[in-house]
């Protein structure tokens, strides 16, 4: 509670500090805003190529829906992609700052996850252009989109303040979290759905992201919400990751200027 | 309303040597102990120690601060703690007011944005709100004078520059207590004293200000309390001068000399005519007083007396040979004194004042102390150089002429 307090009344530093990165990344970018489109674009495109190879093998013909479904779930997953690498970064990325000046470190890793919310702010509406195209029908189920986003959120943020303080201390915390982000997209439900894997289909599940790329894909293309036992695990997950994050992060606070 | 600003008490902040545990191996059981034993409670081990040792001090509101040390002493470790941005490992701090720390001018600047984003950047990580920025930006600018290059990236700023609109922007912060690193040491030497005028005028407004600086002078200047750290200790509090004046002792111990000569240089000091040493104002009289001690029996020992400024720019010299005093013969176990007194027409600043023994028939050295002692000029007047032709300005005006007489209408 005292965070969040604490988070409100440095509201203007926040915005500030994301209004940077923001400012930073497209500075001197001769495609600028297009590069928060083009990853999205690249990550459906490999869903497409794979859909069709799988089509081609198992004689189902691949739909319009599929491919929406797919660019439904990049959106969210390159979201979470890009604030978990720039998260993890952020303290160490910001190093100067950590040691000259005084203040609430937080808004590091938390500023990562809205310059990385900014970007997917930005992809979104392309997304509401191009969907009508795969024949979604509008339906109460969509209400479940914000909620669904809502959790992910919650849960990368956990991960980011989590991570931000760990790579402070000890920088195989970056360079694991490359090497898992790279092939976390085989085994995140992204590309393909989690109902493929039949039996197993709870494995895929017990990592919190498949529940909630699942979710969306249902409640925007099949009209009806999430998996609700898979939904509240998924809740419970972030929920206590993010307090957990923001123990740890407070916990270890005092000693990141003499350690970075 | 209490009436300090700042408290510290017993503050003791424990540092490594060498690396820390940076993988998991080494972490696991330092985990461990930690767990069995409150770690402030620790003693320390074999790689460990205090770089700050029990300090305590209260300051009061409106009280400037100067703190004073010899590399490694501990200067930046307790500004670390004032300002906030470390925590010790035992023992308090308790800030009373709104505390601004200026430990690197442009820490936050980012060199792809320009002047006018990095101040409005800086200012709010600083602690300002956006509105008090944009009430104060032209201020600011001003001040820093770059008003044309405002909208340029900074990346293309001169040092001086960056320097000079970092300084700006921290200076308008409006603190009740405004730390201070040895940030005036950039920028150009008007700048230095604009800064410095600034800050004064920071002081006047009724906050509390503490500088960390090697410039003695403007600590003399600035700072009517000062504090002397040496290995994370205080060892001297009190007005400035005295606490100038004992650094200046200990930087005198510092200096190294040849041993096994015949006759040695015991002790040096300077003085006033007021009974005042380490700080004088210029043009003021004063004595030097060298105490001298014969090892051996030594013929035609002569005192030879050098003055240098910060830059070891050798400002003055002469002997008492040179000034008409025959040398002296010492016995064995003899001692000697010898006087000097000067008239101290310098410019403001540190002055180092170096000794010799020499005899000039053989043109031998017998022995050399540098720096012997130090003191510190001041002046009412801004002049700069080592030397002080005492100025005013006589006459500026505007001379006009009349025209029409002048072509003899």
């Amino acid at each position: 509670m005292k965070t969040l307090h604490e988070i409100i009344r440095n509201r203007e530093l926040l915005y500030m500090v994301t209004w940077r990165e923001i400012r930073i990344r497209y500075k001197q970018s001769v495609m600028g805003l297009l590069w928060a489109v083009l990853m999205p674009i690249i990550i459906t495109g490999a869903g497409v190529m794979v859909r069709v190879v799988a089509s081609k093998v198992s004689g189902h013909p691949i739909t319009a829906a599929d491919i929406g479904g797919i660019g439904v779930k990049a959106l969210p997953w390159a979201f979470f992609v890009s604030a978990l690498r720039f998260g993890t970064a952020s303290l160490t990325s910001n190093s100067s700052l950590v040691t000259k000046i005084k203040f609430p470190r937080l808004v590091f890793p938390l500023s990562s996850v809205l310059t990385s919310l900014f970007d997917m702010a930005i992809a979104i509406p392309v997304l509401l252009v191009l969907l009508p195209f795969t024949g979604v029908k509008a339906s109460l189920a969509m209400l479940w989109v914000p909620v669904l986003l809502a959790v992910l959120v919650v849960f990368t943020v956990g991960l980011c303040i989590l991570f931000s303080a760990a790579n402070l201390f000890f920088r195989d915390i970056k360079y694991l979290v490359e090497v898992v982000l790279t092939f976390a997209i085989f085994f995140t439900p992204v590309l393909y759905d989690a109902a493929l894997a039949g039996k197993w289909r709870w494995v895929l599940m017990l990592n919190p992201i498949a529940s909630l790329l699942d979710g969306l894909d249902s409640s925007v293309f099949r009209a009806h919400g999430p998996d609700i036992i898979w939904f509240g695990y998924s809740a419970l997950v972030a929920t206590l990751l993010f307090w957990a994050g923001i123990a740890f992060f407070r916990r270890l606070e005092p000693r990141f200027a003499e350690s970075v | 309303m209490s009436e300090y600003s700042l408290r510290l008490n017993h503050v003791f902040k424990r540092f490594r040597r060498g690396e820390r545990h940076d993988s998991l191996r080494d972490l696991i059981p330092s985990l461990v102990k930690r767990a069995v034993r409150r770690d402030s409670e620790r003693a320390l081990d074999a790689q460990e120690f205090w770089v700050l040792n029990d300090i305590s001090f209260d300051l009061r509101k409106g009280e400037t601060l100067g703190i004073i040390g010899h590399n490694g002493a501990g200067k930046s470790t307790m500004l670390k703690h004032l300002s906030g941005i470390m925590e010790p490992t035992r023992g308090s701090i308790e800030v009373n007011g709104r505390l601004s720390a200026l430990i690197e001018v442009g820490a936050g600047f980012h060199p792809d944005l320009t002047g006018r984003e990095n101040v409005f950047l800086n200012g709010v990580i600083l602690g300002m709100s956006r509105a008090e920025v944009k009430r104060k930006f032209d201020e600011i600018v001003d001040f820093a004078g770059i008003e044309e290059f405002i909208d340029t990236p900074v990346k293309r700023y001169s040092s001086g520059m960056f320097a000079r609109l970092g300084f700006s922007v921290a200076a308008h912060l409006e603190p009740d207590i405004l730390v201070i690193d040895e940030v005036l040491s950039v920028g150009d030497f008007a700048f230095q004293r604009k800064g410095l005028e600034k800050m004064r005028s920071i002081a006047k407004s009724g906050a509390t200000v503490i500088f960390v600086s090697h410039n003695l002078q403007a600590v003399a200047e600035f700072c009517q309390r000062g504090i002397l750290l040496e290995k994370g200790r205080v060892i001297a509090d009190g007005p400035t001068d005295q606490v100038v004046r004992r650094y200046l002792d200990t930087a005198a111990g510092h200096h190294e000399r040849q041993a096994g000569g015949p006759v040695r240089i015991l002790g040096a000091s300077i003085s006033g005519v007021d009974g005042q040493s380490g700080r004088f104002a210029a043009g003021q009289r004063a004595r030097v007083s060298v105490q001298i001690e014969a090892a051996a029996p030594t013929e035609k020992v002569a005192v030879v007396l050098d003055v240098f400024n910060t830059e070891f720019y050798e400002v003055f010299n002469t002997s008492s040979e040179r000034l008409g005093h025959p040398p002296l013969s010492l016995a064995a176990g003899d001692r000697a004194n010898c006087e000097f007194d000067l008239e101290l027409n310098l410019g403001p600043g540190t002055y180092y004042l170096g000794l010799y023994l020499y005899r000039y028939d053989v043109e031998r050295e017998y022995d050399h102390v540098f720096p012997a002692t130090s003191f510190v000029v001041t002046t009412d007047r801004d002049t700069r150089g080592a030397a002080n032709l005492y100025p005013k300005v006589a006459r500026f005006d505007t001379v006009r002429v009349n025209l029409a007489r002048a072509v003899g209408v």
